[in-house]
């Protein structure tokens, strides 16, 4: 009698769990945009981790970057001047559940506008063309990416896609998979890789941030950064595209840009926008 | 969730795998270094009571997650190299060593003194009292409470997945940023999870009944 319940227990429980599988919709579904008009407030997943997207200054305590900018600037276009941007952070790893959970309305955080993602999310127009490249040490023997063989190990970011593009680029290479771009270059600091895979703006503010490393091999894919959408969102999707084009024709587009990449050697600003 | 698991079984297993191996390894060493500790603890010397003190309670007040990234990250700076499997291994193994000593030790401690004395009046030396006497009865009294630490080993074995440790999370990890299907995935690594800690758990039970009647 006593083990029969036992089983059973252990029956429900799993019956609980499968149940809960099945139910993956929630508060996400609703419009994101009729939403943020109400409140004056939308809710941006921005990167803290990032060095000129978004990175987190420790002095004043508020993330700052290129991506902040725009987030800042496209509010202020959609929701008018009382729009407020509010920013929750993310990572690579965290983005896309937060997004699919409601628990931001939009997420702007160097992310690749790639078909697999357009699968489950959909994307604004590109507001900034990366590329992928290697980051090394000094005097590295790693010049570019053919430099990577089967016994070099390459770190990247879980959640990125630089990830898959490095595998297809260098199938031999061991890549190892940090949760995010700051463990990812203490990784790097501390010998367990050779190279940093990942796209080439976030790898300058690396490099600019310590200059015992460097950008090698210039770009060998083509990341255009979109920002992401819950799918079904399509009103605050094409507000944001209107919002976009309004800050590349009055000029402020090309002065965040200039703010952010103007002063970085070896970036070609020509290139990103 | 059933798709989760089939169309990444190679990677789910080979994860399982890691968090298996990695379990394996600090359970042996975490069970060897806190027993050494929970017998420098009452050890007869002062000195080296003073170090075992120091080490349980140094190690268990810091989080795992500090252990583990200082092998990572601040050895390999300065001292050796070691990889992400190593340095979360060994950040479990001595993470978990601490709280096995405190669990030893109580146990050795609640096996009435007279026996201790009584051993001592018959000839035994200390060690060979320690050995014979009282440590078989601390065990038996230290199983409920060593199988809670064995449970939390492996599940603090993810650890390895923010080292890049190639365990059942690391996998986990990466299938749910491919797939972008976390709930399914996280739901199939937790199954996974059960699977090594369920059996581990009654094998625990069944120590605790079997040794309790001889």
């Amino acid at each position: 009698m006593q083990k029969w319940k036992k089983w059973l227990a252990l029956a429900a429980t799993m019956l609980v769990a499968l149940a809960l599988s099945g139910c993956g919709q929630n508060a996400a579904s609703r419009d994101a945009l009729a939403h943020a008009k109400q409140t004056d407030t939308l809710v941006w997943g921005v990167k803290a981790d990032t060095r000129l997207f978004g990175l987190m200054n420790v002095k004043t305590g508020k993330i700052e970057g290129f991506d902040i900018d725009m987030a800042k600037a496209l509010t202020k276009q959609v929701l008018g001047k009382k729009g407020k941007a509010q920013l929750v952070q993310v990572t690579s790893d965290t983005r896309v559940p937060m997004l699919k959970g409601g628990n931001v309305d939009a997420v702007i955080a160097t992310m690749t506008i790639t078909p697999d993602r357009e699968k489950v999310l959909d994307f604004t127009d590109s507001y900034f063309n990366a590329g992928q490249s290697l980051l090394v040490a000094k005097g590295s023997k790693i010049k570019s990416v053919k430099d990577l063989t089967a016994d070099t190990k390459v770190i990247g970011v879980q959640g990125s896609n630089s990830v898959d593009n490095i595998k297809k680029a260098a199938p031999q290479t061991t890549v190892l998979q940090l949760s995010d771009y700051a463990q990812a270059f203490t990784a790097l600091k501390s010998h367990q890789g050779d190279a940093l895979t990942t796209d080439n703006g976030i790898l300058y503010g690396m490099s600019q941030q310590d200059s015992n490393y460097v950008v090698v091999g210039g770009t060998f894919t083509k990341e255009p950064y979109g920002i992401a959408l819950n799918k079904g969102q399509t009103a605050l999707q094409q507000a944001l595209n209107k919002a976009l084009k309004t800050l590349r024709a009055n000029g402020t587009y090309e002065k965040l840009v200039n703010k952010w990449f103007g002063d970085i050697p070896g970036f070609d600003i020509k290139e990103v926008e | 969730m059933f798709t989760i698991l089939f169309d990444h079984a190679s990677e789910l297993f080979s994860g399982l795998g890691y968090t298996l191996g990695a379990s394996f390894i600090a359970l042996i060493g975490s069970l060897v270094l806190g027993t050494l500790f929970a017998l420098m603890e009452i050890g007869q010397h002062k000195w080296v009571r003073v170090i075992g003190r120091a080490y349980v309670e140094v190690v268990r007040n810091i989080p795992l997650l500090v252990i583990t990234m200082g092998f990572y990250v601040i050895v390999p700076m300065f001292i050796v190299q070691v990889d992400g499997f190593t340095a979360g291994t060994i950040g479990l193994t001595i993470y978990t060593s601490a709280f096995i000593a405190e669990t030893i030790r109580s146990g050795i401690q609640s096996v009435s003194s007279g026996q201790m004395e009584g051993a001592r009046s018959v000839g035994l030396t200390y060690y060979q009292a320690m050995f014979h006497i009282i440590f078989p009865q601390a065990i038996k009294i230290v199983i409920p409470p060593l199988g809670n630490q064995f449970i939390n080993l492996v599940k603090n074995s993810s650890i390895l997945a923010f080292v890049a440790g190639f365990d059942l999370m690391y996998q986990g990890k990466i299938i749910a940023n491919s797939t972008f299907n976390t709930f399914d995935t996280y739901l199939a690594v937790g199954l996974l999870y059960l699977i090594v800690t369920m059996p581990l758990s009654y094998l625990m039970r069944f120590l605790e009944k079997k040794w309790k009647t001889a």
